[in-house]
């Protein structure tokens, strides 16, 4: 079980609190009407699923109830940071 | 060499000492009319029904670690048909009807056996989503059929169908023609034939980059062992898919997550049938060997890691506890995790790909193994035409474009 650090509560705390929120920093479309099927293809559905570091988001479900992202890498399963939605990614 | 009673009676009289390896293992040609990507058992099935059934003989599997070590040595072998939509039940159906011949047809006995497949329903939702299955499957000429809770437990002794769970059994669906194969069998029967037919498998050959030509198309392979060209390139590579086609510059509507399994220490048989409950998360069915084999939910989160959290494996054996009270004190051998390819439909894509000459077969997500023979089948037949199978065609990449999605969200036995 990963032990996940909450940028709100300051706390390390135990996977199960959280709900894990797939692909961080994904934007959707600032002008929907101009993005054609295969736009819309890859916002909804095209993810990078990377092999090694990656940003996902998460959201403490079963405290704060609020998102926020990390960084994680996904061969060790080791987070390396995690920071609030609107900061940029820590180094 | 052809296995038979008199092949066996001449290695039994001469203390086994005659058999042969079961497949070659040559050094990568310089070029290759078909290059597979992933000798699991989907990747090696591509290949021999390109060999036996399309005439491409000139084809290489490669594969960065051995043959058959990924999801196909990882998964808990179930092999059933009753999936709801008529896209996916073709495929699936496809699939069981070549698994009930594969043993003859491999020369290979790759133990299939229909002991049935029976999945659990717990609160009327379950109820109302199997019945819906079941009629659904009828209409499309594929055996499943409504068990009450007391039928349940007449193909099932172990089930506990008392009102006193915190789930309790409200009724089953059952596929008698479902059942489980050994795994191993099925990715060394298909590798022996191939390679028979002159298939080059070629193991601990990583691919690192896909090449192309001016005008976009394949050209071939970069690998470990050096360039490998080729006129097409299928790629099969499960949980990995994301990665190698990201060589070619292909993004995928894919997220890989460790899903578990474990077994139990060998006991009696005892267990008669194969037991899923998706809602409570539990599945099981008994090895030849004699171990329970049991099967556990995804992880939350995308990983390459093949091991999960031990609560995931831990909820999945209190509901087993449950249901089966009777395992409640054996204990368990191993666990492990294989890492699975899940698309946002919960059904696979197999067909062709934007790049000229690249196809790929993937998105299996936590339920590849029973569609080994299909999968193999119509990808073969995708990648000789360069134009999908019939079969195959619903599955394309381009349905995450157009909207024509294949929800079995709900046939996934696995949560997720």
């Amino acid at each position: 079980m990963l032990l996940i650090f909450c940028p709100f509560c300051r706390m390390e705390r135990p996977e199960i609190e959280f709900r894990h929120g797939g692909e961080a920093h994904v934007v959707r479309p600032p002008d929907p009407a101009a993005v054609d099927d295969a736009g819309w293809a890859d916002f909804l559905y095209h993810r990078a699923n990377t092999r090694g570091v990656h940003a996902e988001r998460w959201r403490h479900l079963h405290g704060c109830g609020r998102f926020f992202n990390a960084r994680r890498d996904t061969v060790s399963d080791r987070i390396l940071a995690t920071y609030r939605p609107g900061e940029e990614p820590p180094r | 060499m052809r296995y038979s009673f008199l092949s066996l009676a001449r290695e039994a009289l001469r203390g086994h000492r005659g058999w042969p390896a079961q497949w070659r293992s040559p050094a990568p040609k310089p070029h290759y009319d078909v290059v597979i990507v992933g000798a699991g058992g989907h990747g090696l099935a591509t290949a021999y029904y390109l060999a036996s059934e399309l005439g491409v003989a000139n084809v290489a599997v490669l594969d960065k670690g051995w043959l058959g070590g990924g999801n196909t040595g990882r998964n808990t072998t179930i092999i059933r048909s009753n999936y709801l939509w008529e896209e996916s039940a073709a495929i699936y159906e496809h699939s069981l009807k070549l698994w009930e011949g594969l043993s003859h047809t491999l020369n290979y006995n790759v133990m299939y056996s229909p002991r049935g497949v029976m999945m659990l329903a717990h609160n009327v939702h379950d109820v109302q989503v199997l019945k819906r299955h079941v009629h659904a499957n009828r209409l499309a000429g594929i055996d499943n059929e409504w068990l009450t809770p007391e039928q349940a437990h007449g193909f099932c002794p172990l089930l506990n169908i008392g009102a006193a769970i915190r789930y309790p059994v409200l009724g089953a669906a059952l596929q008698r023609r479902g059942g489980t194969a050994r795994h191993d069998a099925v990715a060394w029967g298909y590798a022996r034939a191939a390679s028979a037919l002159g298939v080059d498998i070629i193991e601990n050959c990583e691919v690192t980059g896909i090449s192309r030509d001016a005008a976009g198309a394949v050209a071939g392979v970069e690998t470990a062992r050096g360039f490998i060209g080729a006129g097409r390139v299928g790629v099969v590579a499960a949980g990995h898919t994301s990665v190698v086609m990201a060589m070619a510059g292909v993004r995928m509507p894919l997220e890989s997550f460790p899903l578990q399994a474990l077994v139990s220490e060998p006991v009696k048989p005892m267990m008669p049938c194969v037991v899923m409950s998706n809602t409570i998360h539990a599945y099981m069915s008994q090895s030849d060997k004699g171990e329970l084999v049991i099967g556990a939910g995804t992880d939350a989160y995308t990983s390459y890691s093949q091991t999960g959290g031990l609560h995931i494996a831990t909820d999945t054996l209190a509901a087993v506890c449950e249901l089966f009270p009777t395992v409640r004190r054996l204990r368990m051998l191993r666990s492990w995790g294989g890492i699975v390819d899940v698309t946002p439909d919960r059904s696979p894509i197999i067909g062709t790909t934007p790049v000229p000459g690249l196809f790929v077969n993937c998105g299996w997500g936590t339920g590849g193994f029973k569609a080994t023979p299909g999968s193999g089948h119509v990808f073969a037949h995708t990648i000789a035409r360069g134009a999908p199978h019939r079969i195959a065609a619903p599955f394309s990449l381009d349905r995450f474009r157009t909207g024509r999605l294949i929800d079995e969200a709900a046939a996934a036995a696995v949560s997720h």
